[in-house]
């Protein structure tokens, strides 16, 4: 009982980072990795609620292994939003080297 | 509140919120956390009815495995549906970028194309020869136990996109994902998942209730196929990351 | 018993407070470099929780995808988006 309830409290504590990550912080790769973050507190609420004592409910388990495969799609989606709009040109004032082109 | 979104490292730390805005919203989302750990604390546990259904059903659902039971059987639209997600996701993904970086030196007229014109790391070649055929072998093991221990199609297809990774990153191997062979393996298991559905629904007259003695055969064979796609799928994600050209030669004239 | 019991219960404490600081480093990290290699980390630590809470279908999945996968996506891109490498010719390619 007492564990199931830590590891609830811990993936409330997960999303809350999750989300004032995913707000403050500005570079695309970190808001990615703060969502990220607060889908594995998500995950962790599920699974910690679907002890029951003895028994082990399997179909939040079957629901978070399908969250983790649609999460990764997801992402390198938003990746490859992300290095299309980089390609594009917007914002990008960086110096290049001669000697790298 | 939502301040222009920085894609490049060295403008990041440019553009960053005031400290007070900070404080401010630090205190908003603790105040979120306490009411939402006081909410878990305080709601009574929940009865395991449908835990206690699943597991008396189990028997009925072809494998041992609940997880799978669950997957493949009880609950087969989510993963139905899951595999579409993840095809809208690759065709999204395969618009042709008209500078893919390897073009020139590649051969796109195969699905998995060698080429010995790149420089390859030789130790990484020697430790592939053995890294690559133990993973397939890992990734069949997977997929067969997960009728009776943990494993099953999705973690099979995430350790056969390991594989398929390994061989891209040492970089003497290509992927092309234009090919009809491409598209097929991208699509298989859509399309067994879909026929078997259909034929479920002549046979049975409900969509996805397998007849019960030959459940466990009907989980495994679409259980392969979407393997093979989640596998292809999750690996054309990642080579088109990879296949994007790099900042220097957006610059070139 | 007792003893067993309480061992079990300061290692779940242990492995929550580590999760919730090693979620917190990440975040804090200036460089998006060592965030990526912190998520990581992470990834791995949620593994155990997920043994922890019997979830071995989930663990193994998390521990495939979530860590080894993620990650390499995230450092390609990265990449891409950080550092322009020297053009790739014909003859040879040099990944720096």
């Amino acid at each position: 009982m007492t564990h199931d309830l830590l590891f609830s409290i811990t993936g409330v504590v997960l999303i809350g980072i999750g989300l004032f990550g995913s707000v403050a912080s500005t570079h695309i790769i970190k808001k990615l990795i703060a969502i990220n973050i607060m889908g594995l507190g998500i995950f962790m609420i599920f699974l910690s609620t679907a002890r029951h004592g003895m028994i082990t409910d399997p179909i939040p388990h079957a629901v978070v292994l399908t969250g983790i495969v649609v999460a990764i799609a997801g992402t390198s989606l938003c990746l490859w939003l992300a290095l299309k709009i980089h390609l594009l040109g917007e914002d990008t004032t960086e110096e290049v080297n001669a000697n790298d082109v | 509140m939502f301040r222009k979104l920085i894609l490049s490292e060295s403008l990041s730390s440019q553009n960053e919120m005031t400290l007070l805005t900070r404080c401010a919203l630090a205190l908003v989302i603790s105040i979120l956390t306490i009411g939402l750990s006081a909410a878990l604390i305080l709601s009574p546990k929940a009865e395991p009815v449908l835990a206690i259904e699943a597991l008396d059903k189990l028997a009925l659902s072809g494998v041992e495995n609940p997880v799978t039971a669950v997957l493949l059987n009880f609950r087969s639209y989510d993963t139905l549906l899951e595999i579409a997600v993840l095809l809208i996701v690759a065709v999204t993904m395969s618009t042709p970028s008209n500078k893919q970086m390897n073009q020139s030196a590649a051969d796109t007229s195969r699905w998995l194309s060698v080429n010995d014109a790149q420089f390859v790391h030789p130790i990484l070649t020697a430790l592939l020869r053995w890294l690559i055929p133990l993973g397939i072998l890992l990734s069949g093991y997977l997929l067969w136990t997960g009728a009776y221990l943990p494993g099953g199609a999705f973690q099979a297809g995430a350790v056969l996109t390991g594989v398929g990774v390994a061989l891209a990153v040492a970089g003497r191997h290509h992927f092309t994902w234009h090919l009809f062979i491409a598209r097929f393996v991208l699509t298989v298991g859509l399309i067994a998942f879909v026929a078997m559905a259909a034929g479920n629904a002549l046979a049975t007259g409900i969509v996805l209730q397998y007849p019960i003695e030959h459940a466990g055969l009907i989980i495994l064979l679409v259980e392969l196929a979407a393997t093979i796609s989640i596998a292809a799928i999750l690996l054309m994600l990642f080579t088109q990351i990879t296949a994007l050209p790099n900042t220097s030669e957006r610059l070139k004239p | 018993m007792v003893i067993i019991v309480s061992i079990e219960l300061w290692m779940d404490v242990l492995l929550a407070v580590s999760t919730v600081l090693l979620a917190g480093l990440t975040l804090a990290a200036r460089n998006v470099f060592t965030a990526i290699v912190l998520y990581v980390c992470l990834g791995l630590l949620v593994t155990i929780i997920w043994v922890r809470l019997n979830a071995w279908d989930v663990a193994i999945a998390e521990a495939a995808i979530g860590a080894g996968l993620t990650g390499a996506l995230l450092l390609m891109a990265w990449r891409r988006l950080n550092h322009p490498v020297i053009v790739p010719s014909k003859d040879a390619k040099d990944v720096s």
